[in-house]
């Protein structure tokens, strides 16, 4: 292990190796010819094997720069901001050719597309340029609005799901200005990347929605056209490439997918295309094979099946104002919510509770059982936290609610429990936003109602989900975190010195059982303002006999030196290997990659999703602002006091952030201690039951 | 659906009153003893109602009470509220009351509510902080009228002829949320006795002398009828029952030290005897069946008793002395809480019924109301006070910071100043009262005068 974190510090272009490395493509990566200069880190990340990264030719940049070891200076990305637009082309053209099929079949794709179109590649390009950038960095956001069409196409082409959410804002405006033209000469570099994703997650688009809006009339136009052409001549059998094509053009508006790839023959796309009127070409081939197109349609509905439904975005007001409606709390929103930020949910604080309560007793369609609404208000008073007590309160909730339940006349128990259960979730969502592993938890339960058989009579059906419930928290939560205490015990050596942050339940339960097995070690507890849930853990542990010591995040540099392992807790473990938990969680685990000291993250299976993000923004929960102002026990502390009057402020106040996979050691969990790069294994290997939204 | 959110509600409306004596009879229980014209039970229910709270059980001290509480309720608010009367004896506590309707509690939790409060707390705040802690125990806490109070503190080292007002001790923790300690002002005599370790447990405590408990209870259910039946001894929630839960909190050492995160230590991994770490989920989420086992058994549910302080700007008194009786009726019409009456406010700032009859230069102050039918001669001046229905006030009377109730004759010339007049009294011409409290039916002679005193009738007559 020493050798492998001494190997890691002297990398410099890092490459992130996620889901499955097969040995060649490691071995051809350093073989593969390095071009010079200011675009060394993209083909290399272009040639990586990685299913997410794939599609961006940028994004990459980034990723490379956020994993680089922590003291490494980052000069690649300086280079690319200042570097003249045509400097920044030549490399990308003349590089990728000669790359592998991956790259060169989307570079040159890509290149021609947007040459054909705009003739202007290197405007392109910068815009590419500055969208890394953004998402990089976060902060140059309106640098995207100037070129839209360079945008609407990388965007377009980016099934990256982290990469669109890494700049939500910008990436709406970029929709709303670009014109349909640009989005329809963008489809080839689609349907090629799509071709080329072998991850299926990547194919999932965020937002499929504005693509569909934003198509212009006469295309809707050709689009019917060609449906009703093909309608009428339902009877001809006809594998006519360009009419699949043609079908493809209206499915990939609708919502880009990786479905093109089963058609193949993207080489020929470009060219019916490249005459830019979809009119054109549905006059030139009316006939569309019936079978085809029935397959089309089934797959289509396949497809949305597989894809979840687009995150709520709280910086769309329509979608606001509608969700608002239909819940059962006023919700008043923060007014000065953080720019980056304000795609997540975030509520004047003090308001929900009262107007919760005062619905206590009022009956109302919305009216949620009392176990959950009990729930509910746990959440909402943070009575109730960390990632298992929530999961394990939302299951016994729901349990009591299905015990509780009676199939209304005239429907069927499967339908009516699902929706019931949504309604349900959607209560708790407003409480406070659900956690990766309470939406496994959900997944896991809806699959079970909708499998059950119709035959079967309520009241078995019922028992049935109450067992699957049991057993989803025994096995799942109970066991799996048994299991992890005996693996991780066995990492725990006398003489030790451990460090954790904050109060992770696993963890206390691994330091409780090791000091019971009688090792001598020392635990070094990290914790952070505003809740310092550490306080709570080092009271336990020192009630126990554990020797401790207690210091902020302020001093993590200070507090890592001498300790041997750092043990950590986390809301959720992604397939990318990012895992997701309590903010000030990367620090630690930055702080403890830089001195070389390993970090386990303690995570149940369950709690991992196929989900890829590369960084905190696009999804994670705004906690109150206010407890940032106030400091416990100091009134003279106070200079913050009022501060949502100013203009000129905005507090943020992030409940989790995103460890790079880069500064994890190992996880473990209840199948074993792994490494950070297989967790997509464990998601395929050990979810084999199908999820139905 | 059964009750709502699993609530069940249990009124006690209480029989006679000794404290109230002039002013209850026979034919006025407490229950029915009217605040700014309309019987006091009817500020609980309509709170209940707009509560959504329909399915009551109303438990009155003595048959006959009992009887006319009913025939009230059925009348006032039949089709709106579905409200089972229990008789019980009289003289018992309301412990004991409380017992006698225990049987009829199904559902988790239990929701008592004394029958004399005045207020316009939201109930679902209680309930709902009652669910959201998994309280034994929630009790509602309001500021005591707190100039006459702070007051009465400082004045009762000196004088000691003036009564002490009957405040509440309550010792709260840091975070306000939990009950750690409960003394009505009545029962100590000198010292607050707090035990060590229930020191030793929360670190902290705060001791409150301006909040009062307004005798609204949030019970577990399962809980309440295993202390019931195993402890008779237990007369009285607020003198028995309630100290009892709240020491038993601590007994069993449920409260988190000092801070709001009670789950912190429920989810502390236990270790059983056999070593293996014992899962957190038993402590985080009771199971159904981690209730019933008792109460007085360690291993079970956690205790804790919790409080709902209400806010600020909500109203809560009750109606138990003849002090608060008048305080609450001048309240009822000053101002800010004639709407938990529900009538109009005039332009005179006062609530003068339609159908009153009102004589040439008589003056209706602010702050009055005079009920329907009541006739009031001419150049009578009243103000701060409540005058009943059809009542039949003469010429040159004054009325001041009083109550009169239905159906009284005053005659002319009459001076009555901070009193309370029940129903049918009969003050002949020139009578003078100050400070009295006059039960129904009573007759007072012409030109007598009256200072500070009780009248009534005798009982037998």
């Amino acid at each position: 292990m020493e050798t492998r974190r001494g190997a890691r510090m002297v990398i410099d272009p890092k490459v992130r190796q996620v889901g499955f490395v097969t040995p060649g493509s490691e071995l051809g990566r350093p073989a593969a010819p390095e071009p010079p200069g200011a675009a060394a880190p993209v083909p290399v990340v272009a040639n990586s094997p990685s299913p997410v990264i794939i599609p961006l030719l940028l994004i990459p940049d980034t990723s490379s720069l956020r994993t680089t070891p922590l003291p490494v200076p980052s000069p690649p990305s300086r280079r690319v901001v200042a570097a003249p637009p045509a400097d920044d082309s030549m490399p990308l053209g003349s590089y990728n050719p000669s790359d592998a099929i991956l790259g060169s079949s989307q570079g040159s794709s890509e290149r021609t597309g947007n040459n054909d179109k705009h003739g202007s590649a290197p405007t392109d390009s910068l815009a590419d340029m500055s969208l890394s950038n953004a998402s990089t960095l976060a902060i140059r956001l309106e640098g995207l609005n100037v070129t839209n069409d360079g945008i609407s196409n990388v965007l377009s082409t980016s099934t990256v799901r982290s990469a669109v959410a890494a700049a939500p804002t910008s990436v709406e405006h970029a929709f709303q200005t670009s014109s349909g033209q640009g989005i329809i000469g963008s489809v080839p570099a689609v349907s090629v990347d799509m071709a080329a994703a072998a991850n299926p997650q990547a194919g999932i688009d965020p937002r499929p929605m504005p693509l569909k809006d934003r198509t212009s009339k006469a295309e809707r136009r050709a689009i019917q056209e060609a449906q009703r052409a093909a309608k009428a001549a339902a009877k001809g059998v006809g594998t006519d490439i360009a009419a699949i094509a043609d079908g493809n053009v209206a499915n990939e508006v609708k919502s880009s997918k990786p479905s093109s790839q089963k058609k193949g023959l993207s080489e020929k796309k470009p060219a019916v295309f490249s005459d830019k009127k979809p009119v054109v070409s549905s006059d030139k081939k009316p006939v569309v094979s019936s079978d085809k197109k029935s397959a089309e349609k089934a797959s289509e509905k396949d497809k949305r099946k597989d894809i979840p439904a687009p995150r709520m975005q709280f910086d769309d007001e329509q979608r606001v104002a509608k969700a608002k409606r239909r819940s059962l709390i006023e919700q008043t929103e923060a007014k000065n919510r953080v720019e980056l930020f304000r795609h997540l949910p975030q509520f004047l604080h003090g308001t929900q509770l009262p107007s919760l309560e005062s619905k206590f007793f009022h009956e109302d369609p919305l009216h949620p059982h009392p176990s959950v609404f009990q729930v509910g208000l746990q959440y909402l008073t943070r009575e109730i936290v960390g990632g298992n007590a929530r999961c394990i309160a939302m299951l016994m909730a729901f349990r009591d609610m299905i015990n509780d339940y009676s199939t209304p006349m005239e429907k069927t128990l499967v339908r009516d429990l699902t929706a019931k259960i949504n309604s349900h979730v959607s209560f708790l969502i407003t409480c406070r936003p659900i956690s990766i592993s309470m939406g496994n938890a959900i997944k896991f339960l809806k699959t079970r109602i909708a499998s059950l058989p119709v035959t079967v009579s309520e009241f078995e059906a019922k028992h049935s989900l109450i067992l699957e419930i049991d057993r989803f928290i025994q096995e799942k939560i109970v066991f799996a975190d048994n299991e992890i205490v005996k693996h991780a015990v066995t990492k725990i050596r006398d003489g030790d010195v451990l460090l954790t942050h904050g109060s992770s339940c696993v963890v206390e339960m691994i330091l409780v059982r090791a000091f019971e097995l009688g090792k001598k070690f020392q635990v070094v507890v990290i914790d952070s303002r505003p809740r310092l849930e550490g306080k709570g853990l080092l009271r336990r542990l020192l009630g126990k006999g554990l020797h401790c010591t207690y210091t902020h995040i302020n001093a993590a540099s200070y507090a890592m030196q001498g300790v041997t392992r750092v043990f950590l807790g986390a809301a959720s473990v992604l397939s990318n290997g990012t895992v997701y938990s309590r903010v000030g969680t990367a620090c630690v685990a930055m702080v403890a990659h830089a001195l070389g000291v390993p970090v386990m993250i303690c995570c149940e299976t369950y709690k991992f999703h196929e989900r890829v993000q590369l960084d905190s923004i696009c999804s994670n929960e705004l906690g109150d602002p206010d407890a940032l102002v106030e400091v416990h026990g100091r009134k003279d502390v106070y200079s913050l006091r009022g501060w949502a009057d100013s203009k000129h402020l905005h507090v943020l106040n992030l409940m989790y952030d995103a460890t790079p996979a880069d500064y994890v050691s190992m996880i473990i969990t209840e199948l074993g201690m792994v490494p950070p790069t297989s967790v997509p294994v464990i998601l395929r290997e050990y979810r084999k039951v199908p999820y139905v939204m | 659906m059964g009750p709502i959110m699993k609530f069940q509600v249990v009124v006690l409306a209480g029989g006679m009153s000794k404290k109230l004596f002039p002013l209850v009879s026979k034919d006025v229980p407490k229950a029915l003893l009217p605040v700014g014209n309309r019987p006091v039970l009817s500020y609980v229910l309509e709170l209940l109602e707009a509560n959504n709270l329909k399915d009551l059980i109303v438990v009155v001290a003595g048959e006959d009470a009992a009887v006319r509480v009913g025939g009230w309720i059925t009348e006032a608010y039949d089709g709106r509220l579905h409200v089972e009367v229990a008789a019980v004896s009289e003289d018992i506590g309301t412990a004991d009351a409380l017992r006698a309707v225990l049987h009829r509690l199904v559902v988790d939790d239990v929701l008592v509510v004394s029958g004399d409060i005045v207020s316009d707390v939201p109930l679902g705040a209680i309930a709902a902080a009652h669910r959201r802690k998994r309280a034994v125990l929630t009790a509602m806490l309001c500021s005591s009228p707190s100039a006459s109070t702070a007051e009465a503190i400082s004045s009762t080292g000196k004088d000691k002829a003036k009564k002490p007002s009957p405040i509440d001790i309550v010792g709260l923790d840091t975070s306000h949320q939990h009950l750690l300690f409960l003394a009505s002002g009545t029962q100590v005599d000198k010292d607050v006795k707090i035990r060590r370790s229930l020191i030793r447990v929360v670190d902290q405590m705060e001791i409150h002398m301006d909040l009062m408990d307004a005798h609204l209870y949030a019970f577990n259910r399962a809980i309440l009828q295993e202390v019931l039946e195993l402890c008779q001894g237990i007369k009285s929630i607020k003198q028995d029952l309630v100290p009892y839960l709240v020491r038993s909190q601590s007994k069993f050492g449920a409260i988190a030290s000092g801070d709001t995160q009670t789950e912190a230590v429920g989810k502390t991994p236990n270790k059983d005897d056999s070593g293996q770490p014992q899962t957190p989920m038993q402590d985080i989420v009771p199971l159904p069946q981690h209730i019933l086992p008792g109460v007085l058994h360690p291993a079970s549910l956690e205790l804790t008793c919790c409080v709902y302080i209400a806010s600020e700007g909500k109203y809560c008194s009750r109606v138990n002395s003849i002090q608060t009786y008048g305080d609450i009726n001048r309240d009822q019409v000053a101002g800010e809480l004639v709407f938990l009456t529900g009538y109009t406010v005039s332009n005179q700032n006062n609530v003068i019924h339609p159908t009153a009859e009102i004589g040439s230069k008589t003056t209706v102050g602010p702050q009055c109301m005079v009920g329907d039918g009541s006739k009031l001669g001419d150049k009578c001046s009243v103000k701060k006070s409540i005058v009943g229905r059809h009542c039949r006030i003469g010429s040159n009377v004054k009325i001041i910071n009083s109550v009169v109730m239905n159906h009284v004759t005053v005659e002319d010339g009459c001076l009555i100043q901070g009193s309370v007049i029940c129903s049918n009294v009969h003050l002949q011409e020139r009578a003078n009262l100050k400070d009295c409290q006059v039960g129904a039916g009573y007759i007072i002679t012409a030109n007598s005068e009256h200072k500070a005193e009780a009248l009534s009738k005798r009982e037998k007559s």
